[in-house]
């Protein structure tokens, strides 16, 4: 590590491509989901901080890609494929999907964690991509920074210590 | 956001309102609770994007305890009171006249989670029950959950509704606290953000939904 490398903060429902020797960075995850996706051959990567499963939630007429998984998942590809990465090495790694709070009701919304982590899965299948670790459910929130140049996944939490991936 | 673009100044004085209705009621009963005076500050209705939204209460990471609950009902929304843990343990050395509860590192007391817990009952009833004799709206809050972790990920789940519909969150947002600010100050935010189909609600309560 030198102090040259930039840590690149991705914000929620947010997206972000970076290159090694900088890292990708994003903090406070519950139920939303932090995706990585990475070609480790050419040290590229890309992270997505997702919050809801399905595209097809969406109420809004503009659709903000960045914060559904399936819509999320297919822009973070496409923008590696474009930087250079090959499709057959992509690989991903993903955390997150907790549940914060227990309630007694049973609002859908409240069990979003896990079906965050379904459609993220299940999307990162569709494209071919194998998951080759992952940290997810429970509930505590998550601090993940992702690194292009070893494919390390660091895991910050704050009752559950940290750990690497 | 073109729907905060239409809210007249009468309309974000209302949802001010709400706040000091709800807030005052709350800070009454935290005062009783503590035997302390405590005060209220002006509320702020805050129209803020999700980062920004975490960035009110210190970042996405900053440590915080909170008590979180749904409203449904006619008008649904989310409702935090959110607080430091030094403030926690003060609020369980206060209640329990022992200081050696600490909230520093797990696991934490059980005895001091259901004080919080119960901290946070009183004081979101109070709000919602002011809140909701002043709109004559029914509201059916869920219990409240507690929990003690990084803002982002508390915050993030009472933003999933209207994450559907919207990048923004309107937060009316009130913070009550000990005048005569010291070490020992009590302080706390009420974050209310109401979803989307909530305001059009709200406003017809009060007779304020003419833009």
């Amino acid at each position: 590590m030198n102090a040259t490398n930039q840590i690149i903060k991705v914000g929620i429902a947010d997206l972000k491509i970076a290159n090694a020797p900088d890292s990708l960075r994003t903090t406070g995850l519950g139920s939303c989901v932090g995706v990585v996706v990475y070609d480790l051959s050419i040290k590229l990567a890309g992270m997505a901080h997702v919050m809801l499963p399905d595209s097809t939630m969406s109420r809004n007429g503009e659709l903000n890609e960045m914060k559904f998984a399936d819509t999320a998942i297919d822009l973070l590809i496409k923008q590696l494929l474009d930087k250079g990465a090959r499709r057959y090495a992509l690989k991903s790694k993903i955390a997150g999907g907790a549940q914060m709070f227990t309630f007694s009701t049973s609002s859908d919304m409240m069990r979003v964690g896990n079906r965050n982590v379904e459609a993220v899965t299940e999307r990162l299948k569709h494209h071919r991509v194998s998951i080759t670790a992952q940290d997810v459910g429970g509930n505590n929130g998550r601090t993940i920074e992702f690194f292009p140049e070893s494919g390390i996944l660091k895991i910050r939490t704050v009752n559950m210590g940290e750990s690497e991936i | 956001m073109s729907f905060i673009e239409k809210l007249s100044t009468y309309q974000l004085d209302t949802l001010k309102e709400i706040g000091n209705i709800g807030a005052g009621n709350a800070a009454t009963a935290l005062s009783k609770l503590l035997n302390r005076k405590i005060d209220m500050q002006t509320p702020a209705v805050r129209i803020a994007s999700f980062d920004e939204t975490m960035e009110l209460v210190g970042g996405a990471e900053k440590v915080i305890v909170s008590v979180f609950l749904r409203i449904e009902g006619e008008a649904p929304g989310s409702m935090f009171y959110l607080f430091s843990p030094e403030q926690a343990e003060q609020f369980v050395h206060h209640i329990t006249g022992n200081d050696e509860f600490s909230f520093a590192n797990p696991p934490y007391p059980d005895m001091g989670l259901s004080i919080l817990h119960e901290i946070g009952n009183i004081l979101s009833g109070s709000y919602l029950t002011a809140l909701s004799d002043f709109t004559k709206i029914n509201m059916q809050p869920s219990v409240p959950s507690l929990s003690m972790d990084m803002a982002g990920a508390i915050i993030s789940e009472g933003l999933m509704e209207l994450s559907r519909e919207s990048d923004h969150a309107i937060i009316i947002d009130t913070m009550i606290q000990e005048p005569e600010s010291d070490k020992e100050d009590i302080e706390g935010h009420f974050f209310l953000l109401p979803d989307p189909e909530s305001f059009e609600r709200i406003f017809k309560a009060l007779g304020v939904n003419d833009q």
